[in-house]
């Protein structure tokens, strides 16, 4: 076993460091939260041409074929950056799954344009009601001569007004929460019948309610076979989930040194705040929390090649686990922070709203304790 | 020992409820029920139509206005009108400088300000914390220099609740520099906002809103007479009034009224293809707090107890404030929770009333975030939680 990084993770991680400090300063990253996109197409065509977009694609794929622990890194320095670019939705969710679950054709097609900056993707998975049933799918894809007509709801759909295609699942058979009867479709976001009501998120993203009312798509559009595409969807939201839980780890650091700083340097009663043992002790229990996170996010990063029980174990635990944490961690640095903890200005509560929707990405911490205890 | 109502407690809690059903306007109760915005005509209104039944004020001696109720009608009084959705009466005046005016003021003030208050002519906001003085109030520096028969105030006031819509402000100020502990040179003066010199900025919260604001003061001339009590003492005034601010912070009539909107969510999600009220997991997570809730609505009858027996109120306000926020902020994380995806979209348009469009998710999603970001508050203001725990490891453990 060896838990330390190589020398290339090592320079990515600096590499991204770099660009979060000279590119993506604070004030920079509120200016494009305001803008109407929600996000730079310059800094995303940046992360294009110093090969980000490429890292969780194989050589095959048209990508750098770097490991998992690769976008561990990447997602922690996004998270300490609170990067508000697309590419849990774009490159981890829609581009993960062509790759996953596409024929040979859709791959060559979409993911050369996807690795270099050109299109954007988003999956449309979840539904109204759905909870955080992964198999709940009760939109429906009827098949007809040439192909499918798709109707349906999809709920907080992440990038779906910029994404030039959505990944819509949709069941041909089987009840509303069957793993069988799942399949996937590359819907161009300009079909007629597609309707994208698009908003901004409380952490500063852009998602979309989706209606599909008969949309039409060719044989073409169809990803891996009909009604199979449980076992691609679960494998690729794990491995986003993972990857997310590393942004949290990111986003949780930021918070814990932030606050640490504030309680050496705020003073109160003739001392700074960090002289008074309470705060000491809940400074020492944040940390504990950000070490715990850490540890389970490096975990589920190592153990998504596993089988699929151990991944699921391993990934649910960190999910689990970072959830709360990371609500403890959010709360404390905006606690310790008194009034200036609440306040738009600062920081600290913009990353304390990210950390508190990361818990509900494809699942919260009761979701994943659940799941865990039943992976036994 | 009897943990019924008597009949005449009964009798009241009906006459209230009677007058709630027929006076409380309908769309501000909507709009409360709701969790829509109110604007400050929405608290001016009730405020008003209280006044006229003379029940704006029931904290304060019958001779100033107060309704002579006791302490459990008091209790069944603020829960009934939390169960009604009215809206709250804006502390600053009724609760807070009103009584120091009436405890410590000359004739002249109380002539002047207690009907202003009473009547809602004249709103408040509260000038104690500044960027140097917020747990460590008596670091406080605005200054105020006497010059003939005003005293000129320089400083910065900060987290200011409403001195947007306020027409005065009551401020601690220091009028002199030299006394031998911080605590001895400070000053309770009363400010009229519109004073040239007074200048409002909004502080914008993590919720979106804005309630709290900073208050800068550049020579503005207060006059002589608005001094509260004696120069110098102040901070016996400034602790008098922070007591009373404490008291009403446990707010269970309203927890409860948040706990059944909770409920009522739990009830409309679904889990599984059930309801999420069904959820075994998540009804514990409701029923601990629902216990949580019952211990300090007991904790605080016990107290109202002792005060109906003449017993002088003990440390239980900060005890009914520790855990009172504690709780307000588990309804909104549980709320939160339950939503679930639908937390995440940001439309405050759908907060403000008049909003037609259709809602993104369900009807009663798109407060739920940002009121779970806003109630961090409540464990920081009014004397943070540590600070409350600390006052009580002193005076009560004596540690
Ligand atoms: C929404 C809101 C509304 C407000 N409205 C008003 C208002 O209308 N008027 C007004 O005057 N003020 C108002 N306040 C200010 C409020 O009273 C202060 O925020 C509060 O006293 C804390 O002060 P601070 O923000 O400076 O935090 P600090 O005092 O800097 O505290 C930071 C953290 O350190 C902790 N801490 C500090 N000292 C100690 C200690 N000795 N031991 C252990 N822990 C400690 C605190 O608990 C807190 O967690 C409001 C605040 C908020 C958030």
């Amino acid at each position: 076993m060896d838990l330390s990084y190589s020398e290339d993770h090592t320079l990515l991680s600096e590499s991204i460091a770099r660009f979060i400090q000279n590119d993506y300063d604070f004030e920079t990253r509120s200016r494009i939260a305001a803008s109407d996109l929600g996000f730079d197409p310059g800094v995303w065509q940046q992360f294009a041409d110093l090969g980000w977009l490429a890292i969780p694609f194989s050589e095959d794929e048209g990508g750098l074929g770097a490991d998992p622990v690769s976008v561990m890194i990447l997602m922690e320095r996004f998270g300490r950056g609170l990067v508000l670019e697309p590419y849990v939705p774009s490159i981890l969710l829609g581009g993960r799954l062509i790759a996953v679950a596409g024929g040979a054709e859709q791959r060559s097609r979409h993911l050369g344009a996807l690795i270099a900056g050109k299109i954007q993707l988003a999956f449309g998975h979840g539904e109204p009601g759905g909870r955080y049933a992964l198999a709940h799918v009760a939109t429906r894809a009827e098949g007809g001569a040439g192909g499918f007509t798709l109707s349906g709801q999809k709920a907080v759909v992440h990038n779906a007004e910029a994404a030039d295609f959505i990944i819509v699942s949709a069941r041909s058979s089987g009840e509303v929460r069957a793993q069988e009867g799942i399949s996937l479709f590359l819907v161009p976001r300009r079909t007629p019948g597609l309707t994208v009501r698009p908003y901004r998120t409380v952490d500063g993203l852009r998602a979309a309610e989706l209606v599909l009312e008969g949309v039409q798509v060719g044989e073409d559009a169809l990803l891996g076979e009909e009604g199979g595409a449980y076992q691609a969807i679960e494998a690729v939201t794990d491995q986003a989930v993972a990857a997310v839980c590393s942004e949290a780890v990111g986003v949780m650091d930021l918070l814990r040194e932030t606050t640490l700083e504030y309680l050496k340097t705020r003073q109160q009663f003739g001392r700074p705040l960090g002289a008074f043992q309470v705060l000491q002790h809940r400074a020492v229990d944040m940390l504990i929390a950000c070490e715990e996170a850490r540890s389970l996010a490096l975990m589920a990063t190592l153990s998504l090649d596993k089988t699929v029980t151990e991944r699921r174990r391993a990934v649910s635990a960190a999910k689990a686990r970072i959830g709360n944490a990371g609500r403890k961690v959010g709360q404390e640095a905006v606690q310790l922070h008194g009034g200036m903890g609440v306040t738009d200005e600062l920081k600290v509560g913009h990353y304390f709203k990210r950390l508190t929707m990361i818990d509900t990405f494809f699942g919260d911490a009761a979701h994943h304790l659940d799941r865990f205890a039943g992976n036994a | 020992m009897n943990i019924e109502l008597t009949s005449a407690d009964r009798a009241f809690r009906d006459e209230v409820r009677t007058f709630l059903a027929t006076s409380l306007p309908p769309d501000i109760k909507r709009r409360v029920e709701n969790g829509l915005e109110l604007g400050r005509e929405d608290y001016a209104s009730w405020h008003r139509i209280l006044y006229e039944k003379g029940w704006v004020a029931p904290g304060w001696p019958v001779d100033h206005g107060g309704t002579g109720w006791t302490p459990m009608q008091r209790y069944l009084y603020d829960e009934e009108t939390a169960a009604a959705s009215a809206p709250r009466i804006m502390p600053f005046g009724v609760n807070m400088v009103g009584p120091v005016i009436f405890t410590f003021g000359n004739s002249a003030q109380k002539d002047h300000y207690l009907p202003r208050i009473l009547s809602g002519e004249d709103w408040w906001c509260q000038g104690y914390s500044e960027p140097g003085a917020g747990s460590d109030l008596a670091n406080l520096r605005t200054r105020a220099v006497r010059d003939g028969d005003v005293y000129v105030v320089n400083g910065q006031k900060t987290w200011t609740t409403s001195a947007q819509w306020a027409d005065h402000i009551f401020c601690l100020v220091r009028t002199d520099p030299d006394a031998a502990k911080p605590q001895q040179g400070i000053s309770f003066l009363l400010i009229d906002m519109r004073s040239p010199g007074i200048e409002v900025k909004p502080i914008i919260t993590i919720d979106g809103g804005h309630e709290v604001n900073d208050v800068f003061f550049e020579d503005v001339r207060v006059p002589v007479e608005n001094l509260v009590g004696e120069e110098n003492r102040g901070w016996t005034y400034a602790k008098f009034l922070l007591s009373f601010e404490r008291a009403g912070i446990a707010d269970v009539g309203r927890s409860k009224k948040q706990l059944a909107g909770l409920k009522r969510i739990a009830a409309a999600e679904l889990s599984n293809g059930r309801p999420l009220s069904e959820d075994d997991r998540f009804r514990e997570k409701i029923a601990s707090l629902e216990i949580d809730l019952l211990a300090l609505e007991y904790t605080e009858l016990r107290a109202l107890s002792r005060q109906t027996s003449g017993k002088e109120p003990g440390t239980e306000a900060n005890i009914l404030k520790i855990r009172g926020t504690e709780i307000q902020q588990r309804i909104t994380e549980l709320a939160l929770e339950a939503v679930g995806t639908y937390a995440n979209p940001y439309v405050p348009e759908a907060l403000k009333d008049g909003w037609n469009e259709e809602p993104i998710g369900p009807e009663y999603a798109a407060g739920v975030a940002p009121r779970y970001f806003n109630w961090r508050k409540a464990s920081i203001y009014g004397g943070s939680n540590e600070i409350q725990k600390g006052i009580v490891a002193k005076l009560v453990l004596e540690l």
